[in-house]
């Protein structure tokens, strides 16, 4: 190399004030800094909030029906909570910033991705993973039977958020249009290229379209 | 029965070469898939890395201590010591382990790690500049025939400059794993692999390399990955991170795992080299190649990787010339990307022959037919040419570059590849059970390519038994060893080694159950769950009664590939051809796929779905690469900017048009197997380059065609 050296020391970490823009940015990456606010629906009605943190805080969860004590601090994600305190590992982390919808759940009917909502937003809802939508192999959702009938899967790590994104498509728009099911799922990024079967899936699903292949 | 490995004539099979579903498809629709990311061992910790903020710089100092201060660490191990020069963006430095995922990532960030900043390089594109730097190094030289005369025979002479970006893997499983270290020294490793019979040797290997862990053998370590999320060529080793998880296990008597962060696996986990360069073609006015000449550039991290195979597929144009140099980036290192180098050397070939097709005022599925000579298959070549051409329209929607009206032009391009594809060394055991029960075992992996659900088929034809019920574990070490999937290596090799494996146990059963019908072992087939004899079918057993003769005893045999006078089963070398249309918009610069449709040959397909789906998924990977996907550095700091999934940008549903995958089934089929991960990811990029040069008239050089770089084309090309 030609070019002259430039000696320069620098911390990775905090800088002398304590502050800095990593710290920071990892804060509000994870949805929050150290401190939280818990809000249940009723709260939030009356303006009534409560701060709590940083230590871990107890919640009670209402995941696939069933209500589930967790103890985690304000700053953990929904998709944290499920996957590392309740061993519900169907929703992936992917991304960690709400961009490739691999976390999808369902709360409040509502597609979500679980890595941006904090456990304790979550408390009071009705949530609703991918391993509440089935109960065996031969007992599938229409919409998960329909993906393996149209091979929408290959490695299957953006499967289960794909088939969580499709199930609460289906259960707003029974029967979307091709352009429907793209819109919908849109927000949802598959690496190895599985769209042609998830396309057809969705639409078989909604009995609007034969298997793949056929 | 007399022992006969061939393949069955899929005008007779029940299951190979048919559609059936994929057996692990509804683990991953209902989330019950294990992933190395899911698992949740008792009492397991969590690690994270501490990575180099600087493209490069030296390690001076490395503070632990405040990190030993926050609430949950346990151990820290360090990758690279002081004194290390590192090379690239989030580098390794150190993993740190603690109680909770918040937890280590509060003691990853309490780590003080002080670096000497050297100057780094991270520009590729700009070959002399790199040059005046110091980063440019001759990597290899070819003549063949006589260049200057080839271009003197030439009537017609194009020029041009060809280019695509450095891209990365992006895997959604991250790289990583879970190390269990028992207390009686079992090292149970749950990795995301490709690798699942090299993992034991890897780590191994790397651990005795610390005096603290010398006595370490292989034999003590078990790779467990029954399914993993993702690899396309990046995940074959063990990896630094691999080796301080373990190490961390070990320190802490606990099990530990350790997944790369989203932006870890897109800096450091591996990248596709890019490829630019100035290339020149010469041909007769009837389209008769008559010199090809070339200068490319490219960079796949500080060291540099190999020249792309130029001219690709026109191997043959009777004069040669190319000159390839490689650029030295502070940018993570390139691993293997599906098919690697072949993506760029078509993206440099094709496109160039579509230009000077354009010169010649000729259609460029006219140029390519005419000098299919200059390629090792003509014939499979141009059979698939005129396939796809069918498929696609080819002749009806073709038309003279930027001839069309309005604002939104289309345009169509095609491309043409090739891969190997030959086996790899597999060994597998299939057993029998008395009450009838079939399992075939073999340490593969199955990257979501259908692996263990083409095992299963060729397993369940083999023995004539319906798909459903027979059994494949893979994904464990402790199986009998077969090699890492990479280079479309795996179809050929455990499909060869399960047929042999199963051909073996049948004929152990055939030996039982002959005299029982009254027939010679030789005799013996089987079909439709019924063992007969092949001369007298009224004399048979159903598969479960004829089992019932094992008494007590199960049969278990190998078969193996490489296996000598066992038929032939796989061989090597495809064709594959492919065609894209695409809408652009001159106004906003954006390019929309219409329309792909991809002829593949893979000799004997094994299980047609599968198949199918691994070409669709090159095609939308294709689709990513040509148009969105580049990895962004800035050279003032060294920063990666999209080290993200928010702006390293894959394909959406949306972005992916009409999709048409043809198998070729029949021609080939007495060829055997031959791999297919590869050979579909090649052409993409080439196809709808193609395609928006015929929608524009002017050539987007360089590719992801991004909106910024479609308008500066049509500027410089005078088109509005």
């Amino acid at each position: 190399m030609s070019l002259k050296k430039t000696p320069q020391d620098q911390d990775t970490a905090a800088s002398k004030s304590g502050f800095s823009r990593r710290l920071f940015m990892q804060g509000v990456g994870a949805g929050a800094g150290a401190a939280g606010v818990l809000t249940s629906t009723a709260e939030a009605a009356t303006g009534d909030t409560q701060p709590v943190g940083p230590d871990p805080v107890k919640i009670s969860l209402r995941i696939n029906g069933q209500a589930k004590q967790v103890e985690v601090e304000p700053r953990v994600t929904l998709l944290d909570a499920c996957r590392n305190s309740l061993n519900l590992t169907g929703a992936k982390k992917v991304c960690d910033r709400g961009t490739c919808g691999a976390c999808t759940m369902i709360v409040d009917g509502e597609p979500v991705y679980s890595c941006s909502m904090l456990a304790i937003e979550a408390e009071g809802r009705d949530i609703q993973t991918v391993e509440g939508i089935s109960s065996s192999d031969e007992k599938m959702h229409a919409v998960q039977h329909a993906f393996v009938n149209n091979d929408a899967q290959q490695c299957g790590f953006c499967t289960p958020g794909l088939v969580m994104a499709a199930k609460a498509l289906l259960d707003h728009n029974p029967r979307p249009t091709r352009a429907e099911v793209e819109k919908g799922l849109s927000g949802n990024i598959c690496r190895c290229g599985t769209y042609v079967g998830v396309r057809q899936a969705v639409l078989d699903a909604a009995s609007r379209g034969g298997r793949r292949g056929d | 029965m007399a022992i006969n490995y061939d393949w069955p004539s899929q005008s007779e099979t029940k299951i190979l070469g048919k559609r059936f579903n994929r057996l692990d498809g509804p683990w991953k629709v209902r989330g019950t898939a294990e992933y190395a990311y899911d698992r949740n061992l008792d009492g397991m910790l969590v690690a994270r890395l501490v990575t180099c903020p600087h493209a490069h710089a030296k390690i001076t100092a490395i503070d632990i201590e405040p990190a030993k201060r926050v609430k949950g660490f346990r151990a820290a191990e360090i990758i690279n010591p002081v004194g290390t020069e590192l090379q690239w963006t989030h580098q390794e430095v150190l993993a740190i382990a603690a109680d909770t995922e918040e937890a280590a990532r509060d003691c990853a960030n309490a780590v003080r790690v002080s670096y000497e900043v050297l100057p780094h390089w991270m520009g590729d594109e700009d070959v002399k500049k790199a040059g005046e730097h110091n980063r440019v190094q001759p990597a290899e030289d070819k003549e063949d025939g006589d260049v200057v005369k080839g271009f003197e025979e030439a009537e017609v002479t194009h020029e041009g400059y060809y280019g695509l970006a450095m891209i990365t893997h992006c895997c959604l499983e991250p790289h990583g794993q879970v190390v269990d270290w028992k207390d009686n020294g079992e090292i149970w490793v749950y990795a995301s692999t490709q690798a699942v019979s090299r993992i034991s040797a890897d780590l191994a290997k790397s651990l005795t390399e610390d005096d603290r862990f010398k006595d370490v053998k292989a034999n003590q370590i078990r790779c467990i990955t029954p399914v993993m999320g993702g690899g396309f060529g990046s995940k074959f080793n063990i990896d630094t991170w691999g080796v301080a998880c373990a190490k961390l296990s070990k320190v802490t008597g606990k099990p530990v795992k350790l997944m790369l962060d989203r932006r870890e696996e897109l800096a450091v986990a591996g990248s596709r080299p890019s490829d630019f360069g100035h290339i020149k073609v010469g041909a007769k006015k009837d389209g008769t190649l008559t010199a090809f000449e070339a200068e490319t550039w490219s960079t796949g991290g500080v060291a540099g990787r190999g020249a792309p195979p130029l001219p690709y597929i026109f191997q043959d144009i009777p004069n040669r010339k190319t000159r390839h140099l490689n650029v030295s980036t502070n940018t993570g290192p390139a691993r293997a990307w599906r098919a690697p180098n072949h993506p760029q050397a078509a993206a440099l070939t094709m496109t160039a022959l579509t230009d000077l097709a354009a010169k010649l005022d000729m259609d460029p599925f006219d140029l390519f037919k005419k000098n299919l000579g200059f390629t090792p298959r003509a014939e499979v070549y141009s059979a698939e040419m005129d396939k796809a051409a069918e498929l696609f329209g080819w002749k009806q929607k073709f038309h003279k570059p930027g001839d069309g009206k309005g604002h939104i032009k289309r345009g169509v391009g095609m491309s043409i590849h090739t891969w190997a594809g030959r086996p790899h060394d597999s060994t597998c055991r299939v057993s029998i059970e008395p009450d009838g029960s079939v399992t075939a075992a073999l340490a593969s992996q199955d990257l979501g390519v259908g692996c263990r659900t083409a095992i299963a088929a060729v397993l369940a034809e083999t023995v004539g038994l319906p798909l459903d019920v027979v059994k494949v574990e893979i994904g464990d070490s402790v199986l009998p060893p077969s090699s890492a999937s990479g280079g479309s290596t795996t179809i050929g090799g455990v499909s060869a080694s399960t047929r042999r494996a199963a051909t073996h146990a049948l004929r152990k059963l055939a030996e039982v159950v002959a005299p029982d019908l009254g027939v010679a072992a030789d005799d013996i087939a089987v079909g439709d769950g019924k063992v007969f004899a092949a001369s007298d079918p009224s004399k048979s057993l159903s598969w479960k009664d004829a089992c019932r003769k094992l008494g007590t005893k199960t049969i278990a045999e190998m078969g193996a590939q490489p296996a000598r006078d066992q038929g032939k089963l796989n061989d090597s070398g495809v064709g594959g051809v492919q065609m894209a249309e695409v809408s652009v918009d001159t106004e906003t610069g954006i390019v929309k796929v219409e329309k792909m449709v991809a002829v593949q040959d893979v000799g004997y397909v094994v299980a047609l779905e599968q198949a199918e789906s691994q070409v669709y998924g090159a095609l939308i990977q294709g689709i990513a690469w040509a148009l969105f996907e580049e990895r962004v550095y800035d050279q003032m700091t060294g920063a990666y900017l999209n080290a993200d999934m928010e702006f390293y940008k894959l394909s959406g549903i949306g972005d992916i048009g009409e999709l048409v995958v043809h198998m070729v089934q029949g021609p080939y089929d007495d060829r055997g197997v031959i791999g297919l991960g590869e050979p579909p990811a090649i052409s993409p990029g080439a196809a709808l380059s193609n395609a928006v040069q015929n929608a524009l008239g002017v050539r987007v050089p360089t590719m992801p065609m991004t909106a910024d770089r479609v308008l500066a084309a049509i500027e410089k090309g005078g088109l509005s």
